[in-house]
């Protein structure tokens, strides 16, 4: 108790060095909680939008399906196994016919996916009613970036070409009833949505899926024959990784800030203890043992930490709570990232990050003010009296 | 005053290798101070007065002989005992005050029974008796540097005395102090070890010092030249 209390009279009594100190560390207190925060909500963020739009509580593949291999599409496809049509009937699942196809907009060949899916489907937050609008011609719905890709608008027809299941290749007009703006790339590149019973006609597959996306929470894993359960910890695996790839990418900024607040700090310790020699002989004169003495240095090295945490709060808890409610903007060309992202994101500040940083922060601190202080245990008190050096 | 035995040095001998010589300063010493003195190490710079002073303190150790200090031998204590000496059993008194300069007149007095580990009300007490002591109770919210320096050495004096030490070392007390404060520093001085029968060991080359001591022990390149007893007709 004593040592704190000294600790903190000493570190006031230094004055604008340790604020000087203490306002650079707080700087790593924000940048770490603030960029940990941020991707965090991005990560919660493109996570439950992949989920609400593109895998739902998980998918059955058809066994040969491999998104990575359109090549494979010829052949993944098959009946819906009675097992599961029931829950299709009663919206607990939504089934999706992919095929390979090519549009021709604006005399320009381009190749796409074919998706279809039940206009009246609820499983994905995509607004498949639009393609109950058939009266007459096929109706289509694209993303914001086929649109953009493909120089289509609202209203266009595009021929569209295919082959069917025996490998004749068919060509028709759709009308892009839609043009649906949607934070998932993945639903929206290259991708042309139809309804799914036209999409069965024109490639002669009825009843056909190529996949089975099932309600979000949906307890349904049972084994069906020629498919396979993929549940989300497989489908976003690889948004996981990427995140983190991302998220390490980040930390390298505030380890720098961080490196930096540890330089400030060790600076200030080798400094006091240089100017504080004499101050320690005298303590060592009055009966303060050299650990309690180098306990004393550390812990006002390491209370920088501490008024730190504080002096972040005062600035930066306001920030973050602001920054976490009102959300962080982000600049069209996000869309290059490669991942679901909205125009705003919302950091995520859990109490976990906070003290998990502030634990970080003091301990770093702790360890870079112990290491000049070790010094003291070779100093003698009668060279720390004259003011010699260790 | 009584006549027991505070400190007895036998054949010792402080040295410092300086490269392929070896600095003798201290040679030989044979002394022993009783409880109560008021006792002068006079000479001249590098006679190795506060070489003996620190030894005597326990902030530094003889390189042979011994030196025993209120039942302690100096020269087999460990850093930790060394400093539970000093702590509970000597005060120190600097040429140049050494007080610390965070704290306030009171904390800096107050320091030597935090370490003590003494209960506040009895703290409060103390501290409050040792600045009356040397006359500085209304200054005890002052920074040092907004003392003098016959005010700093007083306050160095009350944290010397405040514990009630048996044993209290001060090395050129009265070094960077002018005449008057000299005079008023010394009668301080001598006030407590008539009053609390302190033993006071001084290092010293001030003339101004010097009447005021009871017992001169003159060192001189290392070795006592001289030791004698100063008797009241005498100064």
């Amino acid at each position: 108790m004593l040592i704190i209390k000294l600790a903190i009279k000493n570190l006031l009594g230094a004055g604008l060095r340790t604020w000087l100190n203490v306002i650079a560390l707080s700087f790593s207190y924000v940048a770490i909680i603030f960029m940990q925060g941020l991707y965090a909500g991005m990560n919660n963020q493109m996570e439950a939008s992949t989920i609400k739009v593109q895998y739902g509580g998980g998918q059955y593949w058809h066994e040969l399906y491999d998104p990575y291999d359109p090549l494979s599409l010829d052949d993944s496809h098959a009946k819906i196994p009675n097992e599961i049509s029931g829950l299709i009937k009663n919206n607990d699942a939504a089934s999706i016919l992919i095929n390979q196809g090519s549009i021709y907009p604006n005399g320009r060949m381009q190749n796409i996916l074919i998706k279809g899916i039940d206009p009246n489907q609820k499983i994905l937050a995509i607004p498949t009613h639009f393609l109950n609008n058939q009266n007459g011609f096929i109706p289509a719905l694209i993303g914001g970036r086929m649109a953009k890709s493909s120089g289509l608008k609202k209203g266009d027809f595009v021929t569209i070409r295919w082959r069917d299941a025996k490998g004749t290749f068919d060509a028709d007009e759709v009308k892009v009833v839609e043009v649906i703006n949607t934070e998932v790339s993945e639903i929206d590149n290259g991708q042309i949505w139809i309804p799914l019973d036209k999409m069965r006609e024109m490639t002669v597959m009825p009843g056909e899926a190529t996949l089975i996306v099932l309600k979000q929470n949906s307890q349904f894993t049972k084994n069906l024959s020629g498919w396979e359960f993929k549940n989300l910890d497989f489908l976003l695996a690889d948004l996981r990784s990427l995140a983190t790839t991302k998220s390490a990418g980040a930390s390298i900024f505030y380890f720098v800030l961080l490196f930096l607040a540890m330089l400030a700090i060790f600076d200030t310790q080798i400094l006091s203890i240089f100017r504080r020699r004499k101050e320690m002989g005298t303590l060592m004169a009055l009966g303060m043992t050299r650990s309690t003495l180098i306990k004393l240095f550390t812990l006002e090295g390491s209370m920088h930490a501490v008024l730190a945490a504080f002096a972040a709060m005062l600035y930066g808890g306001p920030l973050v709570w602001y920054l976490a409610k009102v959300g962080y903007g982000l600049p069209a060309s996000t869309d290059s990232f490669g991942f679901a992202l909205g125009d705003r994101i919302y950091p995520e500040f859990t109490a976990l990050l906070i003290i998990g940083t502030i634990l970080l922060v003091l301990t770093v601190t702790s360890i870079v003010s112990y290491l000049p202080t070790r010094r003291i245990t070779k100093l003698k008190p009668t060279d720390a009296l004259r003011g010699k050096f260790i | 005053m009584s006549n027991s035995f505070l400190i007895r040095t036998e054949k010792l001998y402080k040295k410092y290798p300086m490269g392929p010589t070896v600095l003798v300063a201290l040679d030989n010493i044979n002394i022993t101070i009783n409880k109560g003195e008021f006792v002068g190490l006079v000479g001249p710079s590098g006679s190795g007065k506060t070489t003996l002073l620190n030894i005597i303190g326990s902030l530094d150790s003889p390189t042979e002989g011994s030196a025993e200090v209120l039942g302690n031998k100096i020269e087999t204590l460990s850093h930790q005992d060394a400093a539970k000496l000093r702590n509970n059993h000597i005060g120190f008194i600097f040429q140049t005050f050494n007080l610390l300069p965070v704290y306030t007149v009171y904390e800096n007095v107050e320091f030597p029974l935090l370490l003590q580990d003494i209960p506040p009300a009895k703290r409060i007490e103390l501290v409050m008796q040792a600045l009356e002591w040397v006359g500085l109770a209304d200054r005890k919210d002052s920074k040092p540097s907004q003392l003098s320096g016959g005010q700093s050495q007083r306050v160095a004096i009350a944290r010397a005395v405040v514990k009630k030490p048996e044993l209290i070392l001060a090395d050129e007390p009265t070094a960077n102090l002018d005449a008057k404060n000299s005079h008023n520093i010394m009668e301080t001085m001598v006030k407590l070890n008539e009053e609390l029968d302190t033993t006071f060991i001084f290092a010293t080359h001030d003339e101004k010092v010097m009447k005021y001591l009871k017992r001169k022990i003159t060192l001189n390149d290392g070795y006592v030249q001289r030791d004698e007893n100063i008797s009241l007709n005498n100064q």
